[in-house]
Parts: C-alpha cells; structure tokens; sequence
C-alpha cells in the first residue's frame, strides 16, 4: 500500500473518531443524568412531589443534565457533525 | 418565591456545564468547523455573557452577608469581560488575541472571591468544603486558558478549559444547603435539611 493511501485512510480515521466524539457527548451527558438518577434518586422531587415547592419541582439537578444533553444532542451536535463532513468532503 | 441559594447553583452549574461541552466539541472540531454557523460561533461566549448578566440579580438579591454580595459582583463582572472580550473577537472588532487573557482574568479572580468569602474550614460542611475546592480549582485551572492564550491550537490546553467549566458545574451540583461533608458537619453550622 502507498504512504499517501495509508496517510489517507489515518485522516479518515480521525475525522471519523472527532465526528464519533461530537456525536457522543449528548447522549454521554443523558446517560449520566440517568444514573444520577438512579444513584441519588431522592434529588428527583418529581418521585415525591406531595408538599414540595416550586423550585423543588423545578430545579432537579439530574433532569438538568439530561436536559442539557438533550439541547446539545438535538439543537448543536447535529450541524456540527454536518460541518465537519461538509470540511471532510472538501 | 426567591429561589434558595442551592437552586441558584444548579440552575449557573447547568450553565456552565452547556458551556463545557461546547467549548470541547470546539475543541474537537477546530475553530474553523465550530464557526461555519455564525450563531454558533456567538453561542457560549454569548452564554457565558449572558450567566455574567444574570449574576447581577444574584449579587442584588442574596445580600446574606457584605462580603457575599461583593464575591456576586466580582464574578459578574469577569463573566460579562471574558464572554465580552470573547465576542468582540468572534465579531471580528477585537483583533488582539491578548484580549482571551480576560479569562485566566476572570478564572483567578472568581477562584480568589470564592475562597476569600468562605470564612470557615473545609470540614466545617458540605459548602465549606465545595467553596474551597471550587476555589483552587479555578485558581489551578487558569493555567488552561492562560496557556491556551500563547497555544490556541493546543488540544491539551483547550481541552482543560473546557473540562474546567464541565467539573466546576459538577461541584455546583453537589451544592446541598446545610449537609455534612465525609460524615463531618460542625455543631455551628446548623440543622441538616437534606
């Protein structure tokens, strides 16, 4: 195999692992809330709500990390992963 | 119908953890990629703008202590420099790159006023022992950007940045009114709630 294809084939690999990575965050970030979740179950005031204020429904810092992934899934990885090919292609 | 001080926390450590996670897919990507969107290219230093804005109503309304309101204000004010410095030079009106120094800036300064406004010991609680480390984390970590100013391309460094702000909203989380810390919690430090 010529150096230049086996040089071609590295460069692929690493946009494909930095593509891989953008990808991941979002649902790596789910996941840890989902954990979270389970680990410390009494911060979700959702399972317990009778007499609970509105800041305790509100603000439930597993669901806020789930949240954020869920924007950084939906709302950036998606036209970050399209960009990087659009660069790849070039 | 003011939030407690802890949901405060949580809601700038949700913040700060957005702000992580883009700034490592930038990282990641390279400044050329992450910039092809131009609201992208706005998003977390307008964010981090935006925290430094809503810092002000924190400082105006948590007025427990003088020594307090004083730290509230000296984080406004870095969040806003560092995110405004950030944005001028994304716009294109900033052109110095000695302009990103506001953030080792605003890492020392906020790493200093945490520390300086917990006037009790690590194990005294739970927020005693998170104001310190929160403290020397920043101070410690402003050697990312700081490096990052004279390497902008370096992974490493900009790598650390970003981690800085994904474990700073780590700690925020772990934020818990009065809570004991390893099983200590000091006689004087009141009732624990949760």
């Amino acid at each position: 195999m010529s150096t230049q294809l086996v040089s071609e084939h590295a460069a692929v690999r690493r946009r494909t692992a930095r593509a891989l990575t953008i990808a991941a965050l979002g649902p790596a970030m789910m996941l840890a809330g989902v954990v979270w979740a389970f680990v410390q179950p009494y911060r979700i005031t959702l399972l317990h709500p009778h007499g609970q204020g509105f800041w305790w429904l509100v603000i439930e810092p597993p669901l806020l990390v789930i949240a954020a992934g869920v924007v950084f899934a939906f709302l950036v990885a998606p036209g970050v992963i399209e960009d990087l090919e659009e660069e790849n292609e070039r | 119908m003011e939030p407690a001080a802890e949901f405060v926390h949580w809601m700038f450590a949700t913040g700060f953890v957005l702000l992580g996670v883009c700034l490592l897919a930038q990282a990641v990507v390279g400044d050329e990629v992450w910039r092809r969107r131009p609201w992208r290219a706005y998003l977390w230093p307008g964010l981090i703008f935006l925290m430094g804005l809503l810092m002000w109503p924190v400082m105006v309304f948590y007025t427990n202590s003088t020594v307090h309101m004083l730290a509230h204000g000296s984080w406004a004010q870095v969040m806003m420099l560092a995110g405004g410095a950030e944005l001028g030079l994304v716009r294109g009106k900033l052109h110095n790159r000695y302009w990103r120094l506001a953030w080792p800036l605003a890492f020392l300064v906020s790493g200093s006023a945490i520390l300086i406004h917990e006037q009790n010991g690590w194990l005294f609680a739970r927020a005693a022992f998170l104001h310190h480390l929160i403290g020397w984390t920043m101070v410690v970590c402003a050697i990312f950007p700081l490096a990052a100013v004279f390497r902008p391309r370096s992974t490493v460094f900009r790598t650390g940045f970003a981690l800085t702000f994904v474990v700073l909203g780590v700690l925020l989380y772990c934020d818990r009114d009065v809570a004991p810390i390893f099983g200590h919690l000091s006689s004087q430090a009141g009732t624990p709630h949760r």
